[in-house]
């Protein structure tokens, strides 16, 4: 068994005990993750998205898979990655030899395991609530789907760990990320569809990262007609390009890490 | 490793730290114009530990202890000097490195608060590339000279403060590091469990031959494990020797106790040592060491003397009796 393999077994094993230990308060970030759902029910009733050329079903589609997608790519590393630091409990973590990033993924996967039952039991809710609301996506569009969801993930992921290496230089990064969050909330799709946006608006918005991260997946598992190719091209990309600077803000933070509160 | 495992010169930190006064117009000022201020906390100190050592870390608060273990496990980087520690240097953070140390701190924990301490090891098992089967009988084995059992399936929260102390030792110790960093491992424990982390390090330190850098603020610690001690103050290194040879150099005065028959007034002890405390029967004089045979013989003659007790003074007060001496007459010189 290769030293990686074992260390994730035994990250993951432990985090997802962990959240366990927190299912009721998983639950509840689960159940604060509807804005998708009460965005379906504004669209609903405004008659825009038919303005759109979006008819009533693709639009609950669209708006229950952003609701899904939504839920396993929710990233709070910054958050923790703020309170470890000032703390003191990140000290102990720079002195083993495996990046702390490592144990924060480990974290982030484990909590969207435990959140599965939580997910399914509120889309059990929606379709019982609404039976025609639900749907089953064809195997294609469910591995694509799950595919595009793991993708955007990291990529939100990698997109944090930049701004979490900010708290390397000032004690309230988290700041910074909740203004990441606007461009997030209005470009990624979550508030409306990209299909609704004026041209020149969608334009911007695709040379962003954030529509990746929520409107790319939640398409593939709507059944829409998407790209495949340029979405998970796009993601690789921004990846790509994310992955050496958060390596070298990284290197450049831990140079002027002070171990406050350690 | 032939030569000394921890070699340090002219090792120093200055941070920069911003400064603020108080009411709205510093908070304004602080907002437009921020000040900014060098503060030198290690001042170009120099020391070596020889491999197998255990060397106790004195100072003051501020004296700039923790910064010097902060650079030594390489959690900062030095502003200035030569740092190498197990053949490395430490702000460099290499794996081979990092898997010949450990860093304690009593005030901070590694393992995860609300799973049993068991889970943590495991992780820590498997970073550390130890086989199972090696874990198992390092854990079986720390566990027992720990004094830990079933603690250890409990969650962290449940345990004690010395249980969970002991079960940070045992995770800081499973990689077997040949250099141990421990600040203050013994802060907020009883008596009790004070003394059985003691006997551990020392029991370790003889099994393994690990070498140990303690800062204590509990003189007990110190007295009772390290046969050398760095005592700093002010980024400085003051002394750098035996605790002997530190209570000789601060103390050229030896504490002799009496219990007395008869009550006498403070003026009749004149002439047999300065006067420390004076309460009835109980007489407490300072007396020099290369008068103390004469003048003992001189009291017990002069005096019906029912227990006599000579001793050093409590080496924490003359050390405390010290800094105080070297703050003052800094603030004169400024």
């Amino acid at each position: 068994m290769s030293w990686a393999w074992r260390v994730a077994r035994a990250l993951l094993g432990s985090q997802y005990a962990l959240m366990l230990e927190y299912r009721a308060e998983i639950a509840l970030w689960a159940l604060s993750g509807v804005l998708p759902l009460i965005m379906l029910g504004v669209w609903s009733g405004s008659g825009a998205a038919a303005a759109a050329g979006l008819s009533a079903q693709q639009l609950s589609h669209y708006f229950l898979a952003a609701f899904v997608v939504r839920q396993f790519t929710v990233v709070w590393l910054i958050q923790v990655f703020e309170d470890d630091a000032l703390q003191g409990r990140l000290s102990p973590f720079l002195l083993q030899p495996l990046s702390p990033l490592w144990r924060y993924l480990a974290a982030h996967l484990s909590e969207q395991a435990s959140r599965i039952p939580f997910v399914a039991v509120m889309l059990l809710a929606v379709g019982l609530a609404a039976p025609g609301l639900l749907w089953l996506p064809s195997a294609g569009a469910l591995l694509l789907g799950i595919l595009a969801i793991v993708a955007a993930f990291l990529l939100r992921f990698l997109l944090q760990v930049l701004v979490t290496t900010l708290c390397f230089w000032s004690e309230r990064a988290a700041a910074l990320d909740r203004l990441l969050m606007i461009p997030y909330l209005f470009l990624s799709g979550l508030v409306a569809p990209l299909d609704t946006f004026p041209p020149a608006v969608r334009r911007l918005a695709l040379a962003t990262p954030f529509p990746w991260m929520v409107d790319f997946p939640a398409r593939l598992l709507a059944g829409e007609p998407v790209n495949v190719a340029l979405g998970f091209g796009a993601i690789a990309a921004w990846c790509l390009l994310l992955l050496p600077i958060g390596h070298w803000l990284w290197r450049a933070g831990l140079r002027r890490y002070s171990a406050m509160g350690a | 490793m032939a030569g000394p495992i921890i070699r340090a010169s002219g090792l120093s930190k200055t941070y920069r730290i911003s400064e603020k006064q108080p009411g709205l117009a510093g908070t304004i000022q602080h907002l437009l114009r921020r000040r900014h201020r060098d503060v030198l906390a290690v001042d170009g100190i120099s020391f070596t530990i020889e491999p197998g050592e255990i060397v106790g870390f004195l100072g003051p608060n501020g004296a700039g202890k923790t910064t010097t273990l902060k650079m030594l496990t390489g959690l900062i980087h030095p502003s200035g000097g030569e740092l190498e520690v197990a053949g490395h240097q430490p702000y460099r953070r290499q794996a081979r490195f990092l898997r010949q140390i450990t860093l304690v701190m009593g005030n901070r924990q590694q393992l995860i608060w609300d799973l049993p301490a068991l889970d943590s090891l495991r992780v820590n098992a498997a970073v550390y590339g130890i086989a199972e089967a090696e874990a198992q009988r390092r854990i079986g084995q720390l566990a027992e000279m720990l004094e830990l059992g079933q603690e250890l399936r409990r969650p962290m929260r449940k345990l004690s403060l010395g249980q969970r102390m002991k079960a940070e030792l045992l995770a800081a110790l499973l990689h077997e590091p040949a250099v141990l960093f421990l600040d203050e491992p013994t802060l907020g424990l009883d008596v009790n469990a004070q003394a059985r982390v003691r006997d551990f390090l020392a029991d370790y330190n003889r099994r393994t031959g690990a070498t140990v850098l303690l800062t204590s603020h509990y003189m007990g610690d110190i007295t009772a494990l390290c046969p050398r001690v760095l005592l700093i103050h002010q980024g400085q290194l003051f002394h750098d020797g035996s605790l002997a040879d530190l209570t000789q150099r601060l103390a050229p005065c030896r504490q002799v106790r009496l219990e007395l028959a008869d009550l006498h007034p403070p003026e009749a002890f004149a002439g047999f040592g300065q006067l420390e405390a004076h309460q009835g029967h109980l007489v407490r004089l300072l007396v020099p060491r290369a008068q103390l045979a004469e003048r003992v013989a001189a009291l017990l003659e002069r005096f019906a003397v029912v227990d006599l007790e000579v001793s050093d003074p409590p080496v924490e007060e003359l050390i405390g009796g010290l800094f105080r001496q070297r703050d003052s007459s800094s603030e004169a010189s400024q």
